[in-house]
């Protein structure tokens, strides 16, 4: 078992660490800086600091106006009222604007847990990567969401961070390179490429591993970046492996594994299989527990790769 | 700029009323009523009061005007072309393909457009996070907001209208163009939004009533929002919809449709006699 380390947590200590570096980040919260870790920046810059009660439309145009202004605002609130609520105000006030807004979100997908469907976000990278200018990030690890914060903090046009409630396994270490837009290859393999983000690329690594016990050769690759994605390093595996398989805690409708499939649609069809959340909606149990009833634990993606195998041959 | 008084401001506005009427002639679509309802408005912010360059529309310090009513953008691209900010010529472009002037504004294509509007209801909060920029950059750059009276059944409103109370953005002036009238019909008769006035007094906000097409009353008002410290200032001016020319002055049906051939004529004839 790799040890675990948090994101939101990594999100607020990072967020205190660029903000005693830039004057020009401001942090806005909707009553949930307890929960998103802003609360760290708030305590540290409470005059950078815009606790804007429960009101995420009023947040979103707010972090806008700042935009406007020449400030570089962090927006942050659960993922489903982030990207939901707020949705045609993030659409109106900051993608069509293409301003230098920040949107970090925490508590998406799944592993939410006990919260239940209500407040586990399953579409919102769906949501976000169709509005035209936004970039959209996926940490897989805490290392990598600390690069990713201060990736964007300089980075030109607005951008959706999808952080979570749960630690996730670390994979990486304090010397893993972060550059938006491309992908990371953690593992090649002749047999099938496993591209994968946020939480379930642990879950991805694992299942290569088992994969390789029972004779495959499987490789793994981070797709942290949703948008503007990757597509020559799609293209390259399926070319390789013509066999593909994604792994998101997200819905399989919208996300992930329809972004590769498009980019794989139009340049280089190959079999592919999406290990995802297949349209329904999420319910209260422990993090873990969903996990393995939504067929997203490493056997899930194990299964899915050993079928697109099974497929090419 | 020079500020200029109140009988030139007057003619700006007239100024302001043909341009209007003209380009939307001439794009035969767009909004005339709530467009014709601000011009005095517009004319008071722009040559009178607000601290801007023209031909440096980024400049630091500057004040800042954001069009929360979208739909009404004639009278800002009359106000922008009046001022300077681009030749009048581009007004006859409106919504059209290439154009920088669109259908609602865009700050990406138009100089002197703060941020782009049309989805009612934002505006506010985007003046707030303005104000609170300049609050933080200890700048006096004053930020203004046009709100419709339709606009108020949009809930952001509120949540805008708390949070200028909140943090005391003293450096905000809303407007309300209080026309009475919406684009299903009178705002009374589909969502009542009365008595106004008390709603944003119970928000915390300085109120000011005045009639939204006396210069006098809204420079006057302009300078007491100035002068109110610690907290922001809402002005509802009460306006009629289409003011200035009779074929469309108080009616409904002019929310969202064009001059037609005879309405320009009789139009530009009616404010070359007043």
């Amino acid at each position: 078992m790799r040890e675990l380390m948090g994101i939101r947590e990594t999100y607020g200590e990072t967020l205190a660490e660029v903000g005693a570096e830039n004057k020009d980040i401001v942090v806005l919260d909707a009553d949930l800086s307890g929960s998103t870790k802003t609360a760290v920046f708030g305590k540290k810059f409470p005059d950078r600091f815009f606790n804007m009660g429960i009101a995420e439309a009023d947040m979103m145009t707010t972090a806008a106006g700042l935009a406007a202004a020449g400030k570089i605002p962090f927006a942050s609130t659960f993922a489903i009222f982030a990207t939901g609520k707020a949705f045609e105000q993030v659409r109106q006030s900051i993608a069509y604007t293409n301003l230098n807004v920040r949107i970090v979100s925490t508590h998406a997908g799944l592993t939410v847990g006990e919260d239940g469907g209500s407040h586990q976000a399953i579409e919102d990278i769906s949501l976000m990567r169709t509005l035209p200018n936004m970039t959209v990030l996926v940490p897989g690890d805490g290392f990598e969401i600390r690069k990713m914060i201060r990736a964007i903090v300089d980075y030109k046009g607005p951008v959706y961070l999808r952080g979570a409630r749960n630690k996730y396994p670390i994979l990486f270490d304090d010397k893993y390179e972060f550059k938006i837009g491309k992908a990371v290859t953690l593992k090649t393999g002749a047999d099938a490429t496993i591209i994968a983000c946020g939480f379930m690329l642990s879950q991805a690594v694992v299942a290569a591993d088992m994969l390789k016990e029972k004779g495959h050769d499987v490789g793994v690759i981070n797709m942290s970046t949703i948008k503007p994605i990757d597509k020559e390093a799609i293209i390259d595996a399926a070319k390789a492996t013509n066999a593909i398989v994604t792994a998101e805690e997200h819905s399989i409708i919208g996300g992930l594994g329809s972004a590769v499939a498009e980019v794989l649609s139009e340049n280089h069809p190959c079999f592919l299989k999406r290990v995802g959340v297949r349209d329904k909606f999420g319910k209260s149990a422990p993090a873990m527990e969903l996990i393995k009833q939504y067929g997203l634990m490493p056997e899930d993606i194990v299964a899915a790769t050993l079928d697109v195998i099974a497929k090419k041959q | 700029m020079t500020k200029k008084n109140a009988v030139e401001l007057r003619e700006v506005a007239k100024k302001i009323r043909v341009e209007i009427i003209k380009m939307l002639h001439c794009s035969q679509s767009g909004h005339t009523g709530g467009s014709l309802s601000a011009a005095d408005i517009m004319s008071c912010l722009y040559f009178n009061e607000m601290n801007i360059d023209p031909k440096n529309p980024k400049m630091q310090g500057r004040d800042k005007f954001v069009l929360s009513k979208g739909h009404a953008c004639p009278v800002l691209y009359a106000t922008l072309a009046e001022a300077g900010y681009f030749e009048k010529e581009k007004l006859s472009t409106l919504r059209k393909l290439g154009s920088t002037l669109q259908g609602h504004p865009d700050m990406l294509l138009t100089p002197g457009v703060e941020m782009s509007t049309g989805s009612l209801g934002q505006g506010l909060s985007a003046a707030n996070g303005m104000a609170m920029a300049a609050k933080l950059d200890d700048s006096d750059s004053r930020t203004y907001v046009l709100m419709g009276d339709g606009e108020q059944q949009e809930g952001q409103i509120w949540e805008a209208a708390m949070t200028a109370h909140h943090y005391k953005l003293d450096n905000i002036c809303a407007f309300v163009d209080h026309n009475g009238l919406q684009i299903d019909g009178e705002v009374e008769s589909i969502m009542g939004i009365e008595p106004l006035t008390d709603k944003w007094k119970a928000f915390g906000w300085h109120t000011i009533e005045i009639d939204g097409h006396d210069v006098e009353q809204i420079l006057g008002a302009i300078k007491e929002a100035r002068d109110t410290k610690g907290k922001p200032t809402v002005i509802i001016a009460k306006t009629v919809k289409g003011h200035g020319f009779t074929f469309c002055a108080g009616k409904v049906g002019y929310h969202g449709k064009a001059p037609t051939d005879q309405d320009i004529e009789e139009g530009l004839k009616e404010i070359n006699k007043s």
